[in-house]
């Protein structure tokens, strides 16, 4: 157990998340007094320094985006990312569900580095039971004093994975249908009614107060230098432990799914590991010995994505499980641009006839031309990764493709 | 004034509440039904066009009558290869339609979702937002009964 590294989750099932007196009782606040004491200019120092980058999948230095954000613009916002869509993803719903006052705390911290003092947490439909704890935490925390003069509102999404992209999360804030924005210009320049606007993840928001409370270089020295800090991540699959641990970033993906994971059950032979969601790369046993930071993942064409760790055994069918995950992307494609409305379209209907034994070999081109269209063309992020889990398995496990012709 | 309008007006001055009053609807109805469409389409000086373009684009709001429950069958990768085909057998099996349709008494809607964040315990089942975990065919059943 000690390859854990319980930060964000340190009082997890301890303190009612609903009560900013539970969360006080073990120092919380005491990251955003130290905030206010601070003038911006050194806020946004500290925060930078510390070396945090967005754990919502891009893997940005939080400190820098915020220094983007115009100083003369008198309204401003603070969003919180909580849509989290992407299939083997439930960690943002335990920071709510663990430590959701951190999230509050962290959010208004963000608001003195950027002087706004309104935010909004965009969460999405699934979690109707997230939405009522939020509400609740949020009354606590101003009945409490904790937050000043800072607002939170929590709207709810209804059902579309794209809304995870923050410009189509603006939108959906906005009352709109959910189809991404071109950029630029960023959100940070002109997002939620057109004003400068700060979109994190819940994850980012969260590390904030123990950052400002123990200090940048303590939040550097955790985990891997270049993406420093802890990640909770999520294990689903044929692991014997299927639930989530927070662990330092310089953990490597073997030790997620042999010491902490527990191993694969029934004594079955490892196959594959996707990691990041259903839009990251499958990964072979080859790679087992990377570190998950975002860095590490991204020298063997894999991301850290979300934290998702889907295990498959020897047993699986690889390319039934891509198959599924192409119809996936079919249906949450928001369809605004062409390569990724008909790209997504062809990519599962290519993957559906080779899965049913009608493929040949020229379909994999095909599939692999596609793939290289969607990356290079799609507005959205979604476009652009929904072809990564064919093209990494027709790359690490082209002979399953070839079995099934 | 409409009980419709009722709903709907309480988000007029709520900046985007155009979602917010859907899901206002939705808490009352489980669905949006036509003619509320239009009168929100009225109150936030949107045209129908807009207002029906937006409540058509989440998969969570859906115009015009369903059933009492809505039970989602997640079929995204980690629930598929826990063996959510099975379970959306057995479900069809005991409540006598197929995906997509609503049993005749107007109780059940079936439907398949993607991932709903509960992947700690897969496949998971939802009937009206509330989750089942780790379902099998034989649980459905006993799931089935709670609302029957
Ligand atoms: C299709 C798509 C879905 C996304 N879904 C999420 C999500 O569910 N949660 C999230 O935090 N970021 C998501 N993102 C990333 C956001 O656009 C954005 O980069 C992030 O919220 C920034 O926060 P961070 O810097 O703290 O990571 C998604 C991006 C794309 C393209
Ligand atoms: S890439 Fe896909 S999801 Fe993104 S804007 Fe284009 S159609 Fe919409
Ligand atoms: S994959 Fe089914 S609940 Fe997440």
């Amino acid at each position: 157990m000690s390859k854990q590294r319980p930060v964000l989750l340190e009082y997890a099932g301890k303190i009612d998340p609903t009560k900013a007196s539970d969360y006080i009782a073990v120092g919380g606040y005491k990251g955003l007094e130290k905030a206010r004491q601070m003038d911006r200019k050194a806020l946004l120092q500290e925060v930078k320094d510390s070396g945090l980058r967005g754990r919502g999948g891009a893997g940005f230095n939080a400190g820098m985006k915020w220094s983007f954000v115009p100083q003369d613009a008198s309204i401003k916002y603070v969003v919180c990312n909580l849509d989290e869509g992407e299939p083997g993803t439930y960690k943002d719903r335990v920071i709510c569900e663990q430590n959701a006052q951190a999230l509050l705390e962290g959010m208004a911290i963000c608001g003195l580095a950027i002087s706004s003092n309104q935010g909004y947490i965009y969460c999405r439909g699934e979690y109707p039971f997230v939405v009522e704890l939020l509400r609740k935490a949020i009354a606590s925390a101003k009945e409490s004093g904790a937050l000043g003069d800072f607002d939170i509102e929590v709207r709810m999404g209804a059902g579309a994975y794209v809304c995870g992209e923050e410009t189509a999360l603006i939108e959906s804030i906005e009352g709109h249908r959910g189809e991404p924005r071109f950029k630029p210009p960023f959100p940070g320049v002109e997002g939620l009614w057109k004003a400068p606007t700060v979109v994190n993840n819940v994850e980012t928001f969260a590390c904030l107060p123990y950052i400002l409370v123990n200090g940048a270089a303590w939040f550097a020295g955790i985990g891997a230098p270049k993406y420093p800090g802890t990640k909770i991540v999520t294990l689903t699959g044929d692991v014997n432990n299927r639930t989530f641990f927070e662990v330092p970033t310089d953990i490597t993906l073997r030790e997620v799914i042999y010491d902490l994971g527990g191993g694969i059950p029934g004594g079955k032979k490892f196959k594959a590991v996707q990691v990041g969601g259903t839009s990251g790369a499958f990964i072979p046993e080859e790679n087992l010995d990377t570190p998950i930071d975002f860095d590490s993942m991204g020298a063997i064409g894999a991301a850290l994505g979300s934290g998702a760790v889907l295990v498959l055994d020897e047993t699986r069918d690889i390319v039934d499980v891509v198959t599924r995950i192409s119809k996936f992307f079919e249906h949450e494609s928001c369809g605004k641009c062409n390569p990724c409305r008909e790209g997504t379209f062809r990519c599962r209907e290519l993957m559906n006839k080779i899965n049913s034994g009608k493929g040949n070999e020229a379909d994999i081109e095909k599939l692999i031309l596609l793939a290289r269209v969607m990356q290079k063309a799609a507005l959205c992020g979604l476009g652009q990764a929904a072809p990564i889990p064919i093209e990494s398995t027709i790359k690490h496990f082209r002979p399953a493709y070839l079995q099934k012709m | 004034m409409s009980e419709y309008r009722e709903i709907i007006e309480a988000y007029k001055d709520v900046p985007g509440g155009l979602i917010e009053a859907y899901h206002a609807l939705q808490r009352k109805y489980n669905f949006i039904p036509e003619q509320a469409l239009i009168e929100a389409a009225k109150v936030f000086k949107v045209s129908q066009a807009e207002a029906y373009g937006v409540a058509t684009f989440y998969s969570y709001l859906k115009v015009g009558k369903r059933g009492t429950y809505i039970i989602r069958m997640c079929e995204s990768a980690p629930c598929h290869i826990a063996g959510a085909d099975k379970v959306v057998e057995a479900l069809e099996k005991a409540l006598g339609i197929k995906v997509g349709e609503t049993t005749a008494d107007g109780k059940f809607t079936l439907e398949l979702t993607e991932c709903v964040g509960q992947c700690q315990a897969t496949p998971v089942v939802t009937v009206n937002s509330k989750p089942y975990e780790n379902v099998t065919p034989e649980a459905v059943d006993k799931i089935l009964a709670e609302y029957r």
